[in-house]
């Protein structure tokens, strides 16, 4: 099979167009699932009483902002060292949902610290750390939109990505280096002390929100082909749906 | 046989011939126009006595804010100082003449970085203990914190730099810049003004020093690279 | 598996930390809402600007 017949912008807009759906399908069974372990059957935690039901959101989408600014440096990678034009345009794409999934987590992170810390935000590692995330994906954008060629905008924001992915194992390490509020992680390959409603609640979440990233990744990648091929011949022809 | 001419040996190219003409270059041209190195310091000074003015001049509370003050201070001083790495030769034609040169991207950029720290972030580090003893600062705290600004603002300006050389003739300007280079400054901040902090409170600022020391070596490592880049991307 | 919940009133108050769940829950409904609604105002856009080149087009 051809891989690289899908690299191109008018051949991946249809995939993409065909495949989005099916994402966003499963991404809504995935969180109805989720949600009724983790908002239904998941026992209420001894300490913090039922706030920490935020855990089901919060977890999930810190951890997609995380993996999506990962993923969107991979792209941006790509675009500097084969000058392609679809990773740019999938990088472009990544960048708003990661920053709200990015916004989630520090909104949803600040409702659980009021109730259980006392206070809705401390300037740790952690939070900091995430807070810096939000700003590189608002500099990412920021920079690929602030020049009239779109190619130039591509390069350079893609240069800026892959120097901003240093914040991520800052992020990612940020509680075992330092003595922060921000609890440890309680979950990693060799095991875990959570409760397995709650355990299986969390990852399930964790799996819709990738879903529902890579659904929504899809869709706004085709209005970028959309803009960036107005001028082509494929583009003319496609219809308004 | 005929001894190689110069010309020859130019055509070649190296890193450090290109480290050192570039660095040469840029120092000779602060030197004659000096004012963006004087205003630098001159803002670096500005900005460490509004605090004391605007906080109240408690000899405890300054003390206690000094270490902290003093960094931002520095780094929006170095900050500031950052357009005028490239914005001169990027609109004079030179920065496109030094991509097309034989000494490689790496080298040059490199020379650039060096002379602009020299000019910027070398003389906050050698100001700062005035400014230190201006909060009431100790001795060992001056020390380190002089310490964490010669290890930081050389990542500063090379961080700072990489954001320039990408921000070349965008829309946004200053603002932009601010976007992308202040997140990126954030933990050449924490570990900074945490080094000195540290020490006046009587901790070891050894971990935060050696981070920083880490951080230098990493960013010496692979942003002089980036910054070539940055450079092509912005005039091809 | 067995809901933890006795009653609907219970499951809305979330054992007192109703305000925190629920603010919780809901800015994440009001970001895929946010999202979605974007998605489409920019595709909408896109359309409209490939119209325009039609139109373009077809005049000269």
């Amino acid at each position: 099979m051809n891989w690289f017949y899908f690299s191109s912008p008018s051949t991946f807009y249809g995939l993409a167009g065909r495949l989005a759906p099916w994402f966003f399908i499963l991404a809504a069974v995935l969180a109805a699932f989720g949600l009724y372990l983790g908002l239904g059957v998941a026992p209420t935690d001894a300490q913090q009483g039922a706030v920490y039901r935020v855990i089901f959101i919060h977890v999930p989408t810190a951890w997609m902002s995380m993996f999506l600014y990962f993923i969107m440096a991979c792209y941006c990678g790509l675009t500097l060292v084969f000058n392609t034009r679809l990773s740019a345009m999938m990088a472009r794409a990544i960048a708003p949902t990661g920053a709200l999934f990015t916004f989630v987590a520090l909104w949803t992170g600040a409702f659980w610290g009021r109730p259980t810390w006392g206070t809705y935000w401390v300037w740790d590692a952690r939070l900091t750390s995430e807070l810096v995330l939000l700003f590189l994906y608002f500099g990412y954008m920021a920079l690929a939109n602030a020049f009239e060629d779109p190619r130039r905008g591509d390069r350079a924001a893609a240069l800026l990505a892959l120097i901003g992915v240093v914040n991520l194992p800052i992020i990612y390490f940020s509680v075992q280096w330092w003595n922060t509020l921000h609890q440890g992680s309680s979950v990693s390959f060799k095991g875990t002390s959570m409760h397995v409603t709650m355990l299986t609640g969390m990852l399930v979440m964790s799996f819709a929100a990738w879903m529902y990233a890579i659904g929504a990744t899809l869709m706004r990648v085709r209005s970028v082909i959309l803009e960036r091929e107005r001028r082509a011949q494929w583009a003319r022809n496609v219809e308004a749906a | 046989m005929t001894p190689a001419t110069d010309a020859t040996a130019q055509a070649e190219g190296s890193f450090s011939g290109g480290f050192s003409w570039a660095m040469a270059r840029d120092l000779r041209l602060a030197w004659r126009h000096p004012d963006e190195a004087v205003l630098t310091v001159a803002f670096f000074a500005l900005v460490a006595s509004l605090f004391p003015l605007g906080i109240g001049a408690e000899p405890q509370l300054l003390a206690r804010i000094g270490p902290g003050v003093i960094w931002v201070g520095a780094l929006l001083a170095a900050f500031l100082a950052l357009p005028g790495l490239f914005a001169a030769d990027y609109a004079d034609g030179s920065l496109e003449q030094m991509t097309l040169s034989p000494h490689p991207a790496l080298g040059w950029a490199a020379g650039k970085i060096a002379a602009h720290w020299i000019v910027s972030g070398l003389p906050l580090t050698l100001l700062s203990p005035l400014i230190g003893l201006q909060y009431g600062l100790a001795p060992d705290t001056l020390l380190v914190q002089a310490l964490s600004l010669a290890i930081g603002t050389p990542v500063l300006s090379l961080l700072g730099g990489a954001c320039a050389a990408l921000a070349l003739g965008a829309r946004g300007g200053g603002m932009l810049l601010a976007l992308l280079a202040l997140p990126l400054f954030v933990p050449v901040l924490i570990f900074g003004a945490g080094a000195a902090e540290a020490q006046a409170t009587g901790l070891s600022a050894a971990p935060h020093l050696s981070l920083l020391g880490a951080a230098l070596i990493a960013a010496l490592v692979g942003l002089p690279m980036a910054v070539g880049t940055a450079v092509r991307i912005a005039v091809d | 598996m067995n809901l933890y919940w006795s009653s609907w009133a219970d499951f809305w108050a979330m054992g007192g930390h109703a305000y925190f769940v629920w603010m919780s829950y809901g800015a994440l409904v009001v970001a895929i809402v946010v999202e979605i609604l974007l998605l489409r105002v920019r595709r909408k856009r896109a359309l409209a600007a490939i119209e325009e080149e039609r139109d373009l087009e077809a005049e000269n």
